[in-house]
């Protein structure tokens, strides 16, 4: 039994990260239409910016997260001014993918030339160190980590549903013509949304760095997780982005524990093919959006 | 009219194409019967090996590794004249790590390029489809980088293994841990490992062997537990290990990533077990270090005492061990590698340069390089290669390898079993973490 809490506390924990990397993919597709797989890269990118800050000016990771967030802002507005606005509405999701695929791609290489394919990992004195609760011992990284994601997803919470820009976000989300047509300006809200998916990306990379060792090509598994939590929570929902993440990494802990690592992802996939026969639009998926 | 058409209908043409593939089969044996048979002393044509390997695709990385053991076979059997009085010239395809491609490349090697040998691919994935090809036109086959036990499962009487195979690289552990006087031997052991086909034989050989075979003074096997290959968070993995609180640990590991995670959580958790190995990681010298450090590259105390007690399974091959032509084979790839320590000999290297021995061997003492001939020898025959002794049993299987046992001492892999190989004591229990 106290295996079977451990690895309930353990899903929660990591799937708190997940949550913060999930949740500016879902953001961006759900004001844009775009499937991001850069998400991934970029979630890599901020990991070894705040890695280069620690190795060389020795800036502890989340003190780090205040240059690299405005840093990584400036690139998803960077891509979205370059690429993105440029895409025609009717392939929009297609050409997304293919151009936001290009853009991972040319990270890789450039992250794969400066850094090579050794892996690394992001260190600070917290990374490993440990305190004991009732004969379990947690790290502080990762409670400080799950901080951080409640702390940034109630802030885009609070940004999406309690400012005047959030409104302008979920008009974009709901309508994007009738929001231009009351003055919105659209683009303008893109530009700002992919730099918030892309500046919670930075976020996310400390948590995933520190988690474990990484690479450039380590944003495969990545997106691939993301895709799945995105699918899985409703795609645009940022509730279902929290929900999803913390329920795969949950069930994939508890499958380990009372079965077999195995078989864990096969368990969370069976669960997420009957969710979608009866809820193809995912956990918060439309309904969500009518709501709002 | 009705009579022609019906020469190219289905019957006749099927009778048609199978007496082509029929002639084009007795072609390729004749072309490689002549070939095999033309040793005689006027014959001064060099002697052509063909052969795979993956310069692309998955196992890129290991390919050109293990060519580099065929190439400085080559070269040294050239420089003191030859093989039988003939220059050695090889003929390297890249099969991108594709077993299609492999067959593909075979077949071409033997019935275009008439190739009188062939050396071996990587691995089991590669070397089968090959061996299959190579078997089918009655070539022998001797190889020394696919060591999975899964290899030997097709019936093939053309390959012979010259490498330890991989299902015995824990065995030297296991009989460490055995070898520990009653009152000193521990008495539990967990094991996870990767439902790999190199990490899982290996791992469950070592569970039977400290079981001892469910005879008394074996070690209760605790927890048995298998993940997959794309499991990236293995934390849950490492707390059943620690809730277990075995007093050995298995790890049937397949890079460091993995192995760091699994380390990381047990200093987390205080949970230090007497003794621990793992398949795949703690071989990888300063990239397991970097792994298990604190993050700084340039701090490696840190690292050091974290690696300090960590068990390493080893092939049968080490930097300075002294077997046949070693020496050589080291000098002869320091002088290809310039500034380079013996260090940074691959495994593959050896084990391309290990099978290309026991060819020789085989064919020195034959005068022969008819295929049959070679065959009849390997099969009866004991071999020496850098890798130690040779035999093959009826499988192809080398009998008499030795798995050596290695350890993380003072930042360092050393020796530690069997005695007669060891450059220090093992030490057991394993030190506290830092």
């Amino acid at each position: 039994m106290a295996l079977l809490i451990q690895a309930v506390i353990l899903g929660i924990l990591s799937g708190g990260v997940y949550a913060l990397m999930a949740s500016g993919m879902t953001l961006i597709f759900g004001v844009m239409r775009i499937i991001n797989v850069a998400q991934g890269i970029f979630v890599i990118l901020g990991a070894y910016l705040s890695y280069k800050l620690e190795q060389t000016l020795h800036l502890d990771l989340f003190v780090g997260l205040l240059l690299t967030m405005p840093a990584m802002f400036a690139l998803g507005v960077v891509v979205q001014w370059a690429f993105i606005r440029r895409l025609k509405r009717d392939d929009r999701i297609m050409m997304s993918f293919l151009v936001t695929y290009a853009v991972a791609l040319v990270i890789e290489g450039v992250l794969t030339f400066l850094f090579s394919t050794n892996y690394v990992q992001l260190y600070a004195w917290y990374v490993d160190a440990t305190f004991g609760v009732v004969g379990f011992y947690f790290r502080y990284f990762d409670v400080f980590a799950f901080g951080l994601s409640v702390v940034l997803l109630a802030g885009l919470y609070l940004l999406v549903y309690r400012t005047r820009f959030g409104y302008s976000l979920r008009a974009s989300m709901q309508d994007p013509t009738a929001a231009a047509l009351i003055g919105i300006d659209v683009e303008r809200v893109s530009a700002i949304t992919l730099g918030l998916g892309t500046a919670l990306a930075a976020a996310g990379g400390v948590g995933f760095g520190a988690g474990s060792l990484f690479n450039p090509a380590s944003s495969y598994d990545l997106i691939l997780r993301l895709v799945v939590i995105i699918v899985l929570g409703g795609l645009g929902s940022l509730q279902g982005a929290l929900v999803a993440s913390l329920l795969m990494l949950v069930v994939g802990s508890v499958t380990t524990v009372l079965w077999s690592d195995t078989w864990s992802r096969l368990v969370f996939f069976v669960l997420l093919t009957v969710l979608l026969v009866f809820r193809p639009q995912g956990l918060f998926g439309r309904l969500e959006a009518r709501q709002q | 009219m009705l009579a022609r058409s019906n020469l190219f209908n289905g019957r006749y043409l099927s009778v048609f194409v199978g007496i082509v593939m029929v002639l084009a089969s007795l072609s390729a044996c004749t072309t490689s019967n002549s070939t095999n048979n033309s040793t005689t002393p006027q014959n001064t044509s060099p002697i052509t090996i063909g052969y795979t390997v993956p310069r692309t695709g998955d196992f890129s990385g290991d390919g050109p590794l293990l060519e580099q053991g065929y190439q400085l076979w080559a070269d040294q059997i050239n420089k003191n004249g030859g093989l039988l009085g003939r220059q050695v010239k090889l003929i390297g395809e890249d099969d991108a790590s594709k077993p299609e491609q492999v067959t593909t490349d075979y077949q071409s090697l033997i019935t275009v390029n008439h190739v009188d040998l062939l050396f071996a691919p990587f691995s089991g994935d590669l070397t089968v489809p090959a061996a299959i090809v190579a078997h089918r036109f009655g070539y022998v086959m001797v190889e020394g980088a696919a060591t999975e036990k899964a290899t030997y499962l097709h019936g093939l009487d053309n390959l012979f293994a010259v490498s330890l195979p991989a299902e015995h690289y824990i065995t030297s552990f296991a009989n460490f841990i055995l070898s520990l006087p009653q009152a000193q031997r521990p008495t539990t052991a967990a094991y996870v490992t990767s439902n790999d086909p190199f990490t899982e034989p290996q791992v469950a050989a070592a569970r039977d062997l400290l079981e001892n075979n469910g005879q008394p003074g074996g070690l209760d096997s605790v927890l048995y537990r298998t993940f997959g290959p794309e499991t990236t968070n293995y934390r849950t993995l490492a707390a059943e290990i620690v809730q277990s609180g075995a007093q050995v640990v298995v790890l049937g590991t397949l890079d460091v990533n993995g192995l760091s995670q699994f380390l990381k959580y047990f200093r987390s958790q205080h949970y230090n077990p007497e003794a621990l190995i793992a398949a795949t990681g703690p071989d990888q010298g300063s990239a397991y270090l970097n792994a298990i450090g604190d993050g700084n590259p340039k701090d490696t105390a840190f690292a050091n005492r974290m690696a300090e007690g960590t068990f390493v399974p080893n092939d049968g091959w080490y930097p300075g061990i002294n077997t046949y032509q070693n020496d050589v084979f080291t000098q002869d790839w320091q002088a290809k590698n310039p500034g380079q320590p013996p260090d940074g000999i691959s495994s593959d290297t050896v084990q391309g340069f290990a099978a290309a021995q026991v060819l020789q061997q085989a064919i020195e003492a034959t005068h022969s390089i008819d295929n049959t001939t070679l065959k009849a020898y390997l099969r009866s025959h004991t071999f020496n290669s850098i890798q130690g002794a040779v035999q093959f049993d009826a499988q192809g299987r080398n009998t008499v390898a030795v798995a050596f046992l290695f350890q993380w001492q003072n930042g360092k892999l050393i020796p530690v079993y069997p005695p007669s190989r060891a450059a220090a004591n093992p030490e057991f229990p394993k030190m506290p973490w830092p």
